[in-house]
Parts: structure tokens; C-alpha cells; sequence
């Protein structure tokens, strides 16, 4: 089964993929690739609806730095899960450019890795599985301490130590 | 050294029980081997020609008595009795069992040690100078910025899939002896005018198939900014590195095609416009990680020079012993001793499990229980006194573990090679045990001084044979074993890489030329000159004559 968690929860995909599409649906929440975006910049914008853009892993985020308040949705891709890039992305798109809505891994994600993307700011997973959501449970809960500070803003093993020594002190 | 507290606890025991579900769900068949694969590499679990291979960190090298007593341990239980050190202060295990592996993680753990990211395309096992912390030369101790180092790169999200793997190196001392020069990141510490520590970064090092010497990307990095700065090279990598070809994939190859410049120019702006946004390490941390890093309780003495001399006089081995692998230490009355893991036959690197026990209760006698491994497959004990320096002599030769010979002819480095690994076209073993068993006369050995040896059995140059001052480097040639030579190469502060002398010879005739390569040195060497100083003189027509020449070993391919 494919399904869409966010935050954790299945939900329904609203967004029409339309990357790589010749024709937009007439109305409904669309998604684009990059190179539509700069194509239809204007007509997309027109349109009213919420709007979506999909970064193949050779596209850097910086094609969209200020467009990002625009999107309602964006997604990146993961051509291969080998292929890293884009946890690097999703970070310079939260940390850098303050980007806030939906930000979504598609394409070979693997359960492995979706700790890691939640890390790097993922809130939505196209996942495959027999269980979608269990597994997705499952995967998510195998950490609980981290090293690195990264925009998420849960607290390293650093913060943690600082706050318990704090802690001890009168 | 660093002891982990709850929380380094926590995420090594998460880590261990992670795996387990993952092995698990390989021989349930859940996961496919092209999806287990890269979960396996990133513990260490590697797939050789006759069984799995497990490699296991000693970060910067450093190792407490009770780890060693550990790897003994799990070499008798769940392998042949023995261990390898490797050129990266990893030990690896050569017949692993795999729904073995977590049981072995979760043993290693309860000693502090792990395997994570031991292999695969993401940060490595945290390398750095084996004297740290009592050599002499030393500016500053790397181990803290090590150690801060390993918490960052341990499971770091944005770095886990990297283009390929990426080695990072710190040296304290403007000698080093960490080899920085060819790390993916090496780092040399300074002190500016003031005397505070700031750290020189270079990229773009590496060996295996298409070598490179890094160069300087920034001068000064401070230590608060040193993570961000790491972490800025990082996601330049992983955004600019390739991904097309896996030869390519280092990142070596974009610094180098792009140029050193272009890359600092994306890293600078990458560290600019992130630096607010990425948290200073805070100056408690790094104070609690230096108090681990305390010298131990020194007694106050002297040196004895004079009461050395004298023995070594009495008894010329404990003299040449003395000599070669005791180093100089920064507290007075202490020295440093090289333990030598090879001895005339021995596998560069290889040690039983009996042996490894017994260094490990002569580290609690004569070394306040620690021990380094050092990148020339050889261990160290940082704390020895120098009045127990007879003792812990007879006790290391009764072991067999005081070949006198520390940077000498017969110190010769060499990866697994065919006899192990499914990489390899060739076998490093025998050729290196060819060279330990040829030159075993600890006079002559003397008389020849410093020289490295470095023998890999295939282009990936685990042996890291372009930067020995005699590189070997095994070939496969229509299904035939040959060994090209090359000359000159260095991992030190004047890092160099080889210069390829001829065509390649049968194995048999790898110690004749080294033979002739060394004569041809004696011949030409001014006083006091090392074969390296020599060849950079002289360069290398005299050698290719030695060994090539009429009447001399011929080449065969």
C-alpha cells in the first residue's frame, strides 16, 4: 500500500500531481516541477489555488528562494535512496529560508532513512508497505538522543547535558 | 579518556537494537541485499571473499585496557583468536557470522566501543595522532575536537548518504603523524600570537585509484566554529559531489575539478549564510570533554638518561629497542613505547587474542590502562615510566611484540589483500611478510634508518602504497600477480605521492628490489640523509638502474 503520512498521520493527498504534465487541471491544488514554475509563473500564481513544487535531486533549492511563500507543498525527490542531496535541501529550505508548510520525500524513500528526514525538516512520506503507518511508527521510534542540532529544534545530547547540569545546580 | 555518559549510552544501545531488527528482517527476507547492504556497512559488516568482516572503531586511536581485553574476547568467541589493525585505528574480524554481528555490537558497547559508520558513504571513524596528549612536539591535544567530532558525525542526518565515504584526520603536532594531507578533511591545529588554538582545514585528500595531496581550503578556523566549518564542507559535498560513477565520487574529484577555489567559495557562502543558525559548541562541553582528557596522576620524576645508557650498553637489544620504539615523552621521568606488530612472518597488523590480553595487563601495570593504535598498523603504550622500561621490555619480548624496528625497512604497512578481501587483485600478505622475513638483521635495519613500506593488493590503496617512501602495489596481469614499485611518497607534514618506477615484478623478486633499491641509497646517501631525503635529492633514474639495470631482477610486465 502507498500512502501519505504527515506528522505522523495518514491523510489524503490533495495535491494533483501535474509535474511534467502538458495541461493543469482547471482548478484543485496542483503540483508543478521547476521548470513549469518559471515557465507559468504568473498563470500558476492566478490560478488562486494552493500550489505545490516538485525539486528533482539535481535541483537546488536556491531556483526557489524567494519564491518559497508561494507553496503550500514542497516536494523532493529521491530518485535513488543512495542519493542524499536532498536532506541538505529540505534544511537549507527550513533553516535558511524559513520555508514552514508541508515539505515532502517522495520517490525511493526507505524506512530506514525517515528519521534522518524528520531530522532534516521532512514532515510528509510517500511510503510503501504493507502497514504504511506501523511501519512508519515503528521506524520513527527507534531514536531517541542526537547529536547534531539541526532546525528541528529537538534537543541534542549537548542541550540535554547543559539542562541537567543546570538542573543540579542550586 | 572520554567516558560516555547516559545519553551516549543511550544512542549506542538504540543503535545495537536497530541492527538487530535490521538483521532480522534480512533473513526474514523483508529487505532485499541491495536494501540491507548499505544498513550493514554502516556497522561495520562488510562482505569479503570466504565471510563477513567486522570493523571496529578505536576513535583517534585511543583505547582503554578493558576494550582490548574486549577484542580479545570476542576474536576467541566469535572468530579465529585473533584481530587486525588497520591503517584507519579500526580492528577488524575476519570470520563473522552475521546473526552473530548484533550479539558482537552489543558487547563492544558495553565497553563503550562501536562500529557505526565503520564503512559505508558517511562520515568515518575520527582518525588523529596515536601521541596525542603526551608528545613532546605537540601544540595542542587534539583529542577534545576529536571526540566532538565523533559525537557530530555519528548518525548525522544530512550526512548519512553521502556521494561515498569521507575520513577526517586531526593532528596536534606540526609533525604529523596522522597523515592529513590525505584525508577527505584533515585538520592541523595552530596556536596564533596570543596562544589560542585555531584549527587549518584542508579538503580534498585521498588515495585509492586517482590520488591527491589536499589542499588548504581556510587558514583559521576557531574552535567554536569548527563543527559549522566541517559542516559546511560537508553539504557542499553532498550537494556538488558525484553521483554518476562511483571512482568518482570522492571528494577529491570535485574539489578538483571544480577547483580548491570555487569550493571555498561555495563553502565560505554556505558557512556565512548558516553560521548564525548553527548553535557555537558551548564552552562547557568542550571543558567536560577536556576533563576526560586529563593527564593521569604523573608521579614526579626525572629522566634517566644515564641509567638507560647504561643498560642498553649491558644489553644491546633493550639498547636498539630502546632506541626505535620508545618516542619522547612531554613528563619528564615518562616515555612513550611502540609496541610492534611486526615481527620477522607476522601479518602487518594481526594480533592473537592471548597477545592482546597480555598487553592489556601490562597497560594496567606500566601505562594507567590505556593503549593507542596508530594508522602503521602498530599499538602504543602513552604512559610508561622510564624506570620500567627494562621490565616492560622483557615482558614485550617475551610476547614478541618488541621487534625493534619502528619505522625501519621491515615496519612494513599492508592491507588484507586476496587473502582476505574481495577487492584485491593481488596478495599483500606474503609480499609483506617476504620483506619482514628478508630484512630481520636489527643491525643492518639500523644502518639503513627510516624508511616506510606500504604494500596494497589492489588500486584502492588500502596499504596506502602512494604515500609510501616504497610503495607496492599489487596488479593483476592476465590472470598473473605482479607488483609495481614506486618511490618517494610520504603521508607526513611534506606529504608526497609515489613516483611509479617501472614495470611491475613477480612476487619473488619484490625483495631483491627492494634489496637493490636499498643498496643503491646506501651508495648514494650524504651523511645523516634518510632514503626519503635522498630519493628528493637524486631522484629516481639511480633506483630505476638498481633495479632494472643489467644483471638485476627483470620485469615481467
Amino acid at each position: 500500500v502507498t500512502a501519505l503520512i504527515k506528522n505522523g498521520e495518514l491523510i489524503e493527498d490533495e495535491f494533483i500531481d501535474a509535474s511534467g504534465a502538458e495541461v493543469l487541471p482547471p482548478r484543485g491544488p496542483v503540483l508543478v516541477g521547476l521548470e513549469q514554475w518559471q515557465a507559468h509563473r504568473e498563470a500558476l500564481l492566478e490560478r488562486g489555488d494552493r500550489l505545490g513544487i516538485k525539486l528533482r535531486s539535481d535541483q537546488q533549492p536556491e531556483a526557489i528562494e524567494n519564491d518559497v511563500d508561494h507553496f503550500e507543498l514542497i516536494a523532493l525527490e529521491f530518485p535513488k535512496f543512495r542519493d542524499g542531496r536532498a536532506y541538505s535541501y529540505a534544511r537549507i529550505l527550513r533553516e535558511r529560508y524559513g520555508y514552514s508548510k508541508e515539505l515532502r520525500a517522495v520517490g525511493d524513500v526507505l524506512l530506514e532513512q525517515l528519521h534522518f528526514m524528520i531530522r532534516c525538516g521532512f514532515d510528509a512520506f510517500v511510503i510503501s508497505d504493507p502497514d504504511p503507518l506501523g511501519a512508519y511508527r515503528a521506524a520513527t521510534a527507534d531514536y531517541s538522543v542526537w547529536y547534531q542540532p539541526t532546525g528541528d529544534g529537538r534537543p541534542t545530547a549537548m542541550q540535554l547535558r547543559r539542562r541537567r547540569a543546570g538542573e543540579g545546580s542550586p | 579518556m572520554y567516558r560516555y555518559d547516559e545519553f551516549d549510552h543511550q544512542l549506542v544501545a538504540e543503535r545495537v537494537a536497530q541492527f538487530r531488527r535490521q538483521v532480522k528482517r534480512r533473513m526474514a527476507g523483508e529487505l532485499t541485499e541491495d536494501q540491507f547492504k548499505p544498513l550493514r556497512l554502516k556497522n561495520g559488516v562488510y562482505l569479503q571473499l570466504h565471510a563477513y568482516m567486522l570493523r571496529v572503531n578505536v576513535p583517534y586511536g585511543t583505547l582503554a585496557s578493558r576494550q582490548l581485553r574486549k577484542f580479545a574476547h570476542i576474536a576467541r568467541t566469535y572468530d579465529r583468536g585473533f584481530g587486525h589493525f588497520t591503517t584507519r585505528q579500526n580492528i577488524q574480524y575476519n570470520w563473522i557470522k552475521l546473526e552473530q554481528a548484533p550479539e558482537i555490537l552489543e558487547e563492544l558497547a558495553s565497553v563503550e566501543v562501536t562500529s557505526i559508520q565503520s564503512s559505508g558513504n558517511c562520515v568515518r571513524n575520527i582518525t588523529s595522532d596515536q601521541y596525542a596528549g603526551v608528545a613532546r612536539d605537540e601544540l595542542a591535544d587534539p583529542r577534545v575536537y576529536c571526540e566532538l567530532l565523533r559525537q557530530y558525525s555519528v548518525l548525522h542526518p544530512e550526512f548519512s548518504y553521502l556521494p561515498r565515504k569521507f575520513k577526517i584526520a586531526v593532528t596536534g603536532s606540526p609533525n604529523d603523524r596522522a597523515a592529513v594531507a590525505v584525508h577527505d578533511i584533515g585538520i592541523r591545529m595552530h596556536r596564533n600570537e596570543q596562544g589560542e588554538i585555531g584549527f587549518e582545514v584542508l579538503v580534498g585528500g585521498g588515495l585509492g585509484r586517482t590520488p591527491h595531496i589536499a589542499h588548504t581550503i581556510r587558514e583559521w578556523v576557531e574552535p567554536e566554529h569548527l563543527l559549522a566549518y566541517v559542516e559546511s564542507i560537508l553539504r557542499i559535498y553532498n550537494i556538488y559531489g558525484r553521483r554518476d560513477n562511483i571512482h568518482k565520487a570522492r571528494i577529491k574529484i570535485i574539489v578538483n575539478q571544480m577547483g580548491i577555489d570555487r569550493y571555498r567559495e561555495l563553502v565560505e557562502k554556505d558557512f556565512d549564510a548558516s553560521k548564525n543558525l548553527r548553535p557555537v559548541v558551548p564552552q562547557e562541553e568542550i571543558d567536560r570533554i577536556a576533563a576526560c582528557f586529563a593527564p593521569p596522576a604523573y608521579e614526579t620524576l626525572g629522566d634517566i638518561e644515564d641509567e638507560l645508557a647504561r643498560l642498553s650498553a649491558a644489553e644491546p637489544a633493550f639498547g636498539r629497542w630502546l632506541k626505535h620504539n620508545v618516542a619522547a615523552h612531554k613528563q619528564p621521568g615518562y616515555a612513550i613505547v611502540n609496541v610492534s606488530l611486526k615481527a620477522p612472518g607476522a601479518v602487518p597488523g594481526d594480533i592473537t587474542a592471548e597477545r592482546m590480553d597480555a598487553l592489556a595487563n601490562l597497560a594496567d601495570q606500566h601505562s594507567f590502562g590505556e593503549i593507542r593504535v596508530n594508522h602503521r598498523q602498530n599499538l602504543v603504550l602513552p604512559y610508561v615510566t622510564q624506570k620500567d622500561l627494562y621490565a616492560l621490555w622483557s615482558a614485550l619480548q617475551t610476547l614478541e611484540l618488541a621487534t625493534p624496528n619502528m619505522h625501519l625497512l621491515s615496519d612494513v604497512i599492508s592491507c588484507p589483500g586476496l587473502d582476505y578481501c574481495a577487492l584485491a587483485n593481488a596478495r599483500s600478505i606474503p609480499v609483506a611478510r617476504d620483506i619482514g622475513l628478508r630484512f630481520v638483521d636489527a643491525d643492518k635495519l639500523a644502518a639503513v634508518g627510516p624508511i616506510t613500506i606500504n604494500v596494497s593488493g589492489c588500486m584502492n590503496a588500502c596499504g596506502h602504497h602512494h604515500v609510501g617512501n616504497i610503495g607496492i602495489l599489487g596488479v593483476d596481469k592476465r590472470g598473473k600477480e605482479y607488483f609495481q614499485l614506486t618511490l618517494g611518497g610520504s603521508s607526513d607534514q611534506n606529504a608526497s605521492l609515489g613516483d611509479r618506477l617501472g614495470p611491475g615484478l613477480a612476487q619473488d623478486d619484490v625483495p631483491d628490489a627492494i634489496q637493490a633499491i636499498v643498496d643503491c641509497y646506501l651508495d648514494l646517501r650524504d651523511e645523516g640523509e634518510r632514503f626519503l631525503e635522498t630519493y628528493r635529492r637524486v631522484g629516481i633514474e639511480p633506483f630505476k638502474e638498481a633495479v632494472y639495470g643489467p644483471g638485476h631482477a627483470k620485469a615481467v610486465a
